[in-house]
């Protein structure tokens, strides 16, 4: 616990440290706000919601959290300061725990700095607050999935840029599995029973089902044991990388 | 305090470690020599808990470094190979997060970070990123850290690698200021500092311990071991060289070169046994003329070299 809280607060304040903590939120919003107002014509469209603003989100945060989880492990091992973290008194755990959370804290920010949006849909019309409310959590939780995804690539290679190209794909491939052309490649071969288990583990799908603002708390529950899954395995790299 | 039984690395078909036993005391420093690639710093890894031996285990102040990683951890202060540290924080950064990170207070931890800094000349690049730090200020900033709890285990992978000699000798001073009642391993390439530093020299070669004694045991096992550095100015027509030979217990005379008349050289004892008695005797009853005379008490790197050697062609 002390230990996560150490390293918690040593990478977040490693974000604001170098320029990469002002480049991304400068970027993400600034793409956040093209999606929006420019190909998504929030204004054109007339409806007091924010569903054109997330649904970008998927595809944003498909190039933009493996930028942020790629570095996580792959500097640690190439600078050799692995070896200074895993033999202060801190369990593995805690520190891949505590790595995960300020990348997570430190997404949260950036996704919180939209907040304009929000009060220009608020001033133009009569949103459901609670429903944008629900926005946010899904792509929260859309950010946790992809940043445990990413770290835990990021612990397999010393090459930022490889953990940065393999977590795209990954993160690709988790996005559009629920998507019907992809299902069908799998429907050739698989039993209808594994597709369907596939497609249920789709990024989109549940992110839309939190968003939409169901209370329906099945996509929160799968993005947290999504996250779950992905840092045990992380850390299961981790230990055996290390020899 | 630090107990080593029987550690074992293997790294695929490779052994590094082959098996190394060793017990260290509180007040001990134990100088780890050995040439590149003996398995020193995998040694000191495995003892620290980064790396898992595949057979085994070392005991540090009563915690097994399988069973209790945590607690040994606890109780260590480590200066891993090459100092890493993370680039972009400055040395009062790191210095918080280790603090933090070992659960000090933080009235302790302030204190504890004014004595490092203070004892290894740290103020002046406190609030600099360490990327941008010189190679000595690395090191003493990796030792500060490692120091930074007061730990009563230390181990140090060569601690003054980069330091220039003043540095070198600040760092060895703090080292032998701690010895007392700390147990410390470190591991170094430079012969003077085992001597200086160490009361326990173990030379490592392929993964063994080939020898382990205190520094000047070590240094008798050299051939030059009590030999007598001679400078006379001995009358004209008179053999140096074969009056020095008859003296009993001397094995060779090594001739260093004659200049205006003084004739130097060095006279090798057999079996290291002191023969300064029988030489100076010598000396004085020929009346030569006597312009230096020392006795050597024999050179860890001869010594270094004999033991890493031998065999090594395996």
């Amino acid at each position: 616990m002390r230990g996560t809280l150490a390293v918690f607060r040593r990478e977040l304040a490693g974000y604001f440290a170098t320029p990469v903590a002002y480049v991304f939120i400068v970027i993400f919003l600034l793409l956040t706000g093209i999606f929006t107002f420019q190909l998504g014509r929030l204004y054109e469209n007339g409806n007091a919601d924010l569903r054109i603003f997330f649904d970008w989100h998927p595809w944003l945060y498909l190039f933009l959290i493996p930028a942020i989880s790629m570095r996580l492990w792959a500097e640690e091992r190439r600078s050799g300061t692995l070896e200074l973290l895993l033999t202060l008194p801190i369990s593995l755990g805690g520190a891949v725990l505590g790595k995960f959370l300020a990348a997570w804290a430190f997404a949260a920010v950036a996704l919180v700095l939209t907040f304009p949006v929000w009060i220009t849909v608020s001033y133009l019309g009569k949103p459901d607050h609670g429903v944008i409310l629900a926005g946010y959590l899904g792509s929260l939780m859309l950010a946790g999935g992809y940043l445990a995804i990413g770290q835990c690539i990021s612990s397999i290679s010393k090459s930022q840029v490889i953990a940065f190209v393999i977590a795209v794909v990954v993160c690709f491939v988790f996005m559009l599995i629920g998507f019907d052309p992809v299902l069908k490649v799998f429907r050739g071969w698989l039993p209808d029973n594994i597709v369907s288990a596939l497609s249920s583990l789709s990024f989109l799908t549940n992110f839309e089902s939190i968003s939409k603002g169901v209370i329906d708390f099945r996509g929160v529950v799968f993005f947290g044991s999504l996250i779950g899954v992905f840092l045990f395995i992380n850390a299961v790299v981790i230990e055996a990388k290390k020899g | 305090m630090i107990e080593l039984q029987a550690l074992r690395k293997e790294f695929g078909s490779f052994v590094a470690v082959q098996g190394i036993s060793l017990k260290i005391d509180k007040g001990e420093v134990l100088g780890f020599l050995g040439p590149n690639g003996a398995g020193k710093s995998t040694t000191m890894k495995m003892v620290a808990g980064f790396l898992t031996p595949t057979s085994g285990t070392a005991i540090v102040a009563g915690h097994d470094v399988l069973k209790d990683p945590l607690a040994v951890k606890t109780v260590m202060g480590y200066l891993p190979e090459g100092a890493p540290l993370y680039p972009d924080m400055t040395p009062e950064g790191l210095f918080k997060f280790v603090a933090q990170a070992r659960g000090m207070a933080s009235d302790v931890a302030s204190k504890r970070t004014g004595f490092v800094v203070d004892r290894l000349q740290l103020a002046s690049v406190i609030r600099q990123p360490i990327e941008t730090l010189s190679k000595g200020f690395k090191r003493r900033v990796g030792l500060a850290q490692a120091i930074l709890h007061d730990p009563p285990v230390l181990i140090l992978d060569e601690p003054t690698d980069g330091l220039d000699p003043n540095q070198k000798h600040q760092v060895r001073g703090l080292i032998q200021d701690m010895a007392k009642d700390k147990c410390i391993i470190l591991s170094t390439h430079i012969l003077e500092e085992v001597e200086s530093v160490c009361t326990r020299a173990a030379i490592v070669a392929r993964g063994r311990v080939v020898a382990d004694e205190t520094p000047a045991k070590l240094a008798s096992r050299s051939k030059l071991h009590n030999a007598v550095c001679l400078k006379v100015r001995p009358p004209q027509g008179v053999m140096v060289f074969d009056e020095l030979r008859k003296v009993a217990g001397v094995a060779e005379v090594e001739g260093n070169g004659t200049e205006d008349g003084i004739v130097t050289c060095r006279v090798i004892a057999k079996g290291g046994k002191s023969i300064v008695g029988d030489v100076s005797q010598l000396v004085r009853n020929k009346a030569w003329e006597v312009k230096e005379m020392t006795v050597e008490s024999g050179r860890l790197d001869d010594v270094f070299r004999d033991i890493t050697a031998a065999g090594g062609v395996a």
